[in-house]
C-alpha cells in the first residue's frame, strides 16, 4: 500500500507592520509545506480558521509600530480574540514558532514559557546596547542527553550562526521562572562566543539573562528565538558562505525538524 | 464664496507688488513667473483665489517643474583666457537624457518618465530604482525629515507604473563635521553631530519598519554641509512587467488611500527652493507614520494583482495638488476637497489641497471597481476614500462643500511656466603638484592609521548595524563583509538575491554609489567622471557586468542664479553624457535639488556642489558574486590600473593639511578595459576577492580586505605601476587614482588571470600570509611597514561609535 503524504499546512499570522513573513513562507515552502500568510483581522472573523492549520507561525516585524512595548498589541489581540483557539492549538503539540517580533507575542501572550497557565511571566526588553542590533551571532544549542526537547532544533551541531536583528531582545524573567526554564532544560538557544566561551558584546548582542536567545515550553512545540532562522535557508546568506551543506544554511534545518516531525 | 476661500487680489499689482505676494505666501515664484499668472488671470477677467494661487506654486515649484534644468542656459566656459559659449534650452534634455535615448537600450523599460526608472530583471519582472534627497526638512528637523525621505522615496516606488514591492533601501548623507564647536554653529542650525544622529534614527525607524533592508549608502562629513546637510534616500523594487505602465480614462474615480490629511508639510514644495535662515518654519516637515504606510503597501499590491485600478501614483511635494494633478494632466479631474479624510478640522480648502502629509497614495478606479477595491482595503484597515472623478475636459476643477474654489486649465498648470534665461560661468582652475612629501617608516603608519580613521574613510558599523540590512532574507552581499561574524570589512556594493519573491532565481540585483564632493572643489566635471566610475567600479568589485549597468543623477547644488554656481553644475551634467556615451551605460532616472543655501548675518553659506551617482545591475548567477575580504593564505595580490600623481581633494592631502596637487583625471578607454576584464575573471571564477580603491587610496584599500579576511599581506611597493617615476611612496600608497582594483587570485589560476589581464595595466604585487601583518617594503624608498591588522581595524573602527 502507498500512503500519499498530503504537505503539512502552515500558517503566518500577518498584522500592521509585520515583515518577515514573505521569507518565513519560503522557508517552510523550500522544506516542503503548503503555506497561507493570513491576516489577523481574517482569523478573527472565522475563529475556527486557525485549527485547520497544522503548524503556527508568528513571523518578526514592527507589529502595530510595536506602540507600548514590542509585540504587545498583536499579543493582547490574539489573546483576547482567539485566546481559545490558540491555547487549544499549543497544547495539542502542534508546532508553533515565534521569531523575533513573534518571540515577544508569545512571551508577552503567555504561550512561553509555559502555555498552561497563559499568563506573561517574562519579558524581552530593550537591548543594554539601547540601539537596534543587526548582526550575526553564534548559538549554543542547549542539549541533555544529547539532543533537544524543542522540536524545532532536533540534530542540530553544538553551534551555529545566525543573524539577529532587534531593538528589543533581552531576555528577562524573575529567578523563579529563570530557574524552572533551566531546570526543565527549556533552554534552546544561547549567545555565544564562537568557541563556545562566555560571549562578551556585540556577540552577546543584547545582555540577555542567561544569554538566552531562544527558549521553548516544556513539551517541545513551542519554540520561540530572538534570531532569524528564515535569514539563513541558503549557504548564500551567510555573510561568510557557510553553510550545512552546498546549498543550505543551518536555519533551513529548523523548518525541516518541524515538517519532519509532522511526518 | 465662503470664508474658506480668500480671493486673492494680483490683476492690478504692480511688479514690486508681485514679488511680495509671491514672498509673503511662500509661493516661491519670480517675478516672471508671477506676471504670467496675471496674464492668466486677466484674461479670465478675474482674480484667483488662494487654492488656484497655492496650485499654480506647487506645480510651478523647482521641486516639482525643474526649471533651472529644463530652462534656457547660457554658458561660458574659459579655458586658457579664450570665452567659449554655448546655449542649452534644456540642459537635462541636451545632456543626460540624450545620453540615455541615443544609447537606446531593449533592457530599458521605463526611464524619465515615471517615479522610477524601470530596468529588465527577468522574461517577467522588472526593476525600478529611485533617489530622492530630502535636505530641507531634515536641516530643521533631522528625525522627521529623513524618516519621512525614506518614507517618501519607498511611495516613488509603490506609485511606479502599477506598483513595485520595495526590496532595498540605500542612504547617502553628507554632514558637517562631528567636532564643530558649538559656538560655531549658525544661529537657528542643530549641530552636526545632532543632525547626524537624528538624521540616522529616522532612517532606522521608518525603514526597520517598513521591512525593507537598507544595504546600501556613504556618508561624507565637510564644514560645508553644516548648514545644510545632505540627505539622500533610495529605494530599489521589483514590478510584474505588465505592470510598469498606467494610464488613465476619463470617468475613471479618484481614490485616495493610506494616511489622512493634516496641517503638516504646507508649502514642502514651495520651501525647498529658498534659502533657509532662522525663521525658516518648522511646520514645512512632514509627519511620518511607517505602519500606516506598510499597511498600503501591503494593501495596494494584492489591488494592483487583481487589476482594480489603472493607474497610482504616490502624494509627495505638493501633495494632492501635484499627485492628482498628474494624474489628471491629459484628462482634467474634478475633486470634492471636503470628502478628503482629514486628520482634525478646521483646514481650509487650500491647506488640503496642498498639505504633504505622508503615507497616501492616489488612484485611479475604474467605477465598475468601486465597491471590491474599498473592501480590500478595509479589510486590513487601510483608509480609502473617493474624493472625485477624471473627466475629458482638460481642466482642474476643485469643490468645496459643492462651491468650486478652483477652475484651471491643465495646459496652463503644466506648460504655462516660462522659461527663464540663465547665465552660467566655469573657468579653468590651474593645478599645481604639491611639495614633496619625506616620510619614515614609522610616520608613515601612523599615517596610514590616521587615514584609515579618517571621518570619511572610518567604518560606518555603527549606522549600518542599527539599520536592518538583512530583513527580506536576500541580501547576500552585505554592507560589511568578511570572513567571520567577528571581523568586517566595508564593501563596494550590495546585492539583493530576490529568492523570496522570484522563485528559484539565479539573478540578483546589485547596488552601489560614488559620491566625493571633495574632488568637485577644485573640478566638477571631474568629480563627476571620478563618481561615475566609482559606482561602476563598486558594481564591478562583487561581480556586475560594467556594460549593463543603469545609473541615478542626484545632483544637490547651491543657488543657480549665481552664474559660476550654475556652471559648475553645466560641467557636471556634461561630465554625465561623455561618461554615459562612453560606457554605454544609460541614467535612467533622477533628481536635483537646488538653492541648498543658508543666509546669516548677511552672508550666504553655500554647499559644496554633490552629485550622487547610484548605479544599479542585474547579475546573472549570484553564485559567481565576490567579496572584498582575503581567502586564502598563499595566493597572490594584484592591482590592476595605474596609479598616477592625483592626490588633491584625497583623504591624505586632509590629514597632511595641503591644498595642492592634481584631482583624479579618468582615461576612459583604459578604465571600460581594466572593468572589463575584471568582469570576465570573476565570470571565469579566478577572483577569491576584489575591492576598489578609493578614499584613502591603495594602502586603505588593501588594509581593509586584511583585516575583514583576518589574514595578513606581504607587498613590494616598487611593484605597483605608477606613471611618474618620481612619485614618493606616500604619494603612491596614498593616491586616489581611478580605474584601480586590487584582486586576490589563487596561486593556480594566477596565470589564466595574467592572460585576461594581458592588454591592461597591471602588476602582481604581493601575496597574502597567514601572519596577522600588512607588510610593505619599498627598497626605492627605504621604507619597511610591519602593522598588525587588529591595530588597523581598531583604527577604522574607532572613530565613529557615538
Amino acid at each position: 500500500m502507498v500512503k500519499t503524504m498530503n504537505k503539512p499546512n502552515v500558517i503566518i499570522v500577518r498584522t500592521a507592520g509585520t515583515n518577515c513573513d514573505y521569507e518565513l513562507q519560503t522557508a517552510f515552502e523550500i522544506c516542503g509545506a503548503n503555506v497561507d500568510r493570513i491576516h489577523i483581522n481574517e482569523l478573527i472573523e472565522n475563529k475556527d480558521k486557525i485549527l485547520s492549520y497544522d503548524i503556527l507561525a508568528i513571523p518578526g516585524g514592527f507589529s502595530y509600530g510595536d506602540d507600548i512595548a514590542s509585540g504587545k498589541i498583536l499579543a493582547n489581540e490574539l489573546k483576547n480574540k482567539l485566546g481559545e483557539n490558540i491555547k487549544k492549538f499549543a497544547l495539542s503539540k502542534k508546532p508553533i514558532i515565534g521569531i523575533c517580533n513573534g518571540f515577544q507575542v508569545l512571551v508577552k501572550m503567555g504561550l512561553l514559557p509555559e502555555p498552561n497557565k497563559f499568563e506573561q511571566t517574562a519579558t524581552l526588553s530593550y537591548n543594554d546596547s539601547n540601539k537596534f542590533e543587526c548582526r550575526w551571532v553564534y548559538l549554543k544549542t542547549e542539549k541533555t542527553d544529547g539532543n533537544t526537547k524543542c522540536i524545532w532544533a532536533k540534530n542540530l551541531p553544538d553551534i551555529i550562526p545566525l543573524p539577529v536583528a532587534h531593538g528589543e531582545g533581552k531576555f528577562v524573567a524573575d529567578d523563579t521562572v529563570l530557574k524552572n526554564i533551566e531546570e526543565n532544560n527549556q533552554v534552546v538557544f544561547r549567545y555565544t562566543a564562537y568557541d563556545g566561551r562566555y560571549p562578551k558584546y556585540p556577540l552577546a548582542p543584547n545582555g540577555s539573562f542567561n544569554q538566552i536567545a531562544g527558549i521553548c515550553n516544556k513539551d517541545g512545540n513551542i519554540f520561540g528565538l530572538m534570531p532569524h532562522p528564515e535569514r539563513y535557508i541558503y549557504k548564500l546568506q551567510h555573510p561568510a558562505r557557510q553553510g550545512c551543506d552546498d546549498k543550505y544554511g543551518w536555519g533551513k534545518k529548523i523548518f525541516q525538524n518541524a515538517i519532519d516531525f509532522l511526518k | 464664496m465662503t470664508q474658506n476661500v480668500k480671493i486673492i487680489e494680483i490683476i492690478n499689482l504692480d511688479d514690486k507688488q508681485l514679488v511680495e505676494l509671491s514672498k509673503t505666501n511662500v509661493l516661491s515664484l519670480s517675478l516672471v513667473e508671477m506676471k504670467e499668472v496675471q496674464k492668466y488671470f486677466k484674461n479670465l477677467k478675474r482674480n484667483p483665489t488662494d487654492v488656484e494661487l497655492e496650485t499654480v506654486a506647487q506645480t510651478w515649484s523647482e521641486h516639482c517643474k525643474h526649471k533651472t534644468l529644463t530652462g534656457n542656459i547660457e554658458y561660458t566656459e574659459i579655458k586658457q583666457g579664450k570665452k567659449n559659449i554655448t546655449k542649452y534650452s534644456n540642459l537635462l534634455k541636451e545632456t543626460i537624457f540624450k545620453a540615455t535615448k541615443e544609447l537606446d537600450k531593449p533592457w530599458c523599460i521605463s526611464v524619465f518618465k515615471d517615479n522610477a526608472g524601470v530596468i529588465d530583471f527577468d522574461d517577467k519582472n522588472g526593476v525600478a530604482f529611485k533617489v530622492e534627497t530630502h535636505n530641507h526638512p531634515s536641516a530643521l528637523e533631522p528625525y522627521g525629515g529623513s524618516a519621512t525621505g525614506i518614507g517618501g522615496v519607498i511611495r516613488d516606488i509603490l506609485g511606479v507604473g502599477l506598483g513595485a514591492k520595495p526590496l532595498a533601501n540605500t542612504d547617502v548623507f553628507c554632514f558637517g563635521l562631528p567636532d564643530t564647536k558649538y559656538s560655531d554653529v549658525p544661529e537657528g542650525m542643530h549641530h552636526p553631530k545632532r543632525i547626524a544622529k537624528g538624521v540616522v534614527s529616522g532612517v532606522r525607524d521608518y525603514g526597520n519598519r517598513m521591512g525593507i533592508p537598507t544595504v546600501n549608502g556613504a556618508v561624507f562629513f565637510d564644514e560645508g554641509y553644516m548648514a545644510n546637510p545632505l540627505v539622500y534616500c533610495g529605494t530599489m523594487g521589483i514590478i510584474p512587467k505588465d505592470k510598469c505602465f498606467k494610464k488613465v480614462n476619463s470617468g475613471d474615480l479618484v481614490l485616495v488611500v493610506g494616511g489622512r490629511t493634516g496641517r503638516d508639510g504646507i508649502h514642502g514644495a514651495t520651501f525647498s527652493s529658498v534659502e533657509l535662515d532662522k525663521e525658516s518654519d518648522v511646520s514645512a516637515v512632514q509627519i511620518g507614520n511607517p505602519i500606516v504606510e506598510k499597511k498600503v503597501l501591503d494593501t495596494m499590491l494584492k489591488a494592483r494583482d487583481l487589476n482594480l485600478y489603472r493607474a497610482v501614483t504616490d502624494c509627495g511635494a505638493g501633495g494632492l495638488s501635484s499627485a492628482v494633478g498628474e494624474l489628471g494632466e491629459k484628462t482634467g479631474v474634478v475633486v470634492e476637497l471636503e470628502k478628503v479624510p482629514l486628520k482634525y478640522e478646521g483646514l481650509k480648502p487650500w491647506e488640503i489641497w496642498i498639505s504633504e502629509a505622508q503615507e497616501r497614495m492616489v488612484f485611479a478606479v475604474p467605477p465598475e471597481h468601486k465597491n471590491e477595491i474599498l473592501k480590500l482595503f478595509e479589510k486590513e484597515n487601510v483608509e480609502a476614500t473617493f474624493i472625485g472623478q477624471f473627466t475629458d475636459d482638460k481642466k482642474l476643477v476643485l469643490k468645496y462643500n459643492n462651491e468650486i474654489v478652483a477652475d484651471m486649465d491643465m495646459e496652463f498648470l503644466h506648460d504655462g511656466v516660462p522659461k527663464p534665461t540663465r547665465t552660467a560661468v566655469w573657468e579653468e582652475k590651474k593645478s599645481v603638484r604639491q611639495k614633496k612629501i619625506d616620510v619614515d617608516s614609522g610616520v608613515l603608519t601612523q599615517d596610514i592609521k590616521n587615514v584609515l580613521a579618517d571621518i570619511n574613510v572610518c567604518s560606518r558599523d555603527w549606522i549600518i548595524r542599527q539599520y536592518d540590512h538583512e530583513v527580506q532574507g536576500q541580501t547576500v552581499i552585505k554592507p560589511l563583509q568578511g570572513n567571520s561574524i567577528v571581523n568586517s570589512g566595508p564593501s563596494d556594493a550590495s546585492v539583493i538575491w530576490p529568492c523570496a519573491v522570484v522563485k528559484n532565481t539565479d539573478k540578483a540585483i546589485v547596488l552601489s554609489n560614488g559620491i566625493n564632493p571633495e574632488y568637485g572643489k577644485t573640478d566638477t566635471y571631474k568629480m563627476t567622471a571620478s563618481v561615475i566610475e566609482e559606482a561602476m567600479r563598486n558594481a564591478v568589485c562583487v561581480g556586475a557586468d560594467p556594460e549593463k549597468l543603469s545609473l541615478l543623477d542626484n545632483f544637490c547644488w547651491g543657488n543657480p542664479n549665481k552664474p559660476e554656481i550654475l556652471g559648475s553644475l553645466v560641467r557636471a551634467t556634461q561630465a554625465c553624457y561623455d561618461m554615459s556615451k562612453e560606457y554605454s551605460i544609460p541614467f535612467i532616472s533622477g533628481k536635483d535639488s537646488l538653492y541648498n543655501e543658508y543666509s546669516i548675518g548677511g552672508k550666504t553659506f553655500s554647499i559644496p556642489p554633490a552629485l550622487l551617482v547610484s548605479a544599479m545591475g542585474v547579475i546573472e548567477d549570484v553564485n559567481k558574486t565576490v567579496t572584498m575580504n582575503l581567502k586564502k593564505e598563499g595566493s597572490f595580490i594584484y592591482l590592476v590600473g595605474v596609479t598616477n600623481n592625483e592626490l588633491a581633494g584625497s583623504v591624505y592631502a586632509k590629514i597632511k593639511n595641503f591644498a595642492e596637487g592634481f584631482v583624479p583625471d579618468l582615461n576612459k578607454k583604459e578604465s571600460k578595459k581594466i572593468m572589463k576584464q575584471i568582469h570576465k575573471a570573476i565570470l571565469d571564477n579566478l577572483v577569491l576577492a576584489c575591492h576598489d580603491c578609493s578614499e584613502g587610496g591603495f594602502i586603505t584599500a588593501v588594509s581593509e580586505m586584511a583585516f575583514a579576511g583576518e589574514l595578513g599581506v606581504d607587498i613590494d611597493a616598487d611593484l605597483i605601476k605608477i606613471s611618474d617615476d618620481t612619485m614618493s611612496l606616500p604619494e603612491i600608497l596614498f593616491s586616489e587614482s581611478n580605474s584601480r582594483f586590487i584582486v586576490e587570485v589563487s596561486r593556480e589560476n594566477s596565470n589564466k588571470f595574467e592572460d585576461l589581464l594581458k592588454d591592461c595595466c597591471y602588476s602582481k604585487i604581493g601575496k597574502v600570509i597567514s601572519e596577522p601583518y600588512v607588510l610593505l617594503s619599498s627598497s626605492k624608498s627605504k621604507i619597511k611597514i610591519k602593522e598588525n591588522i587588529k591595530n588597523l581595524q581598531e583604527a577604522w573602527q574607532k572613530t565613529l561609535q557615538w
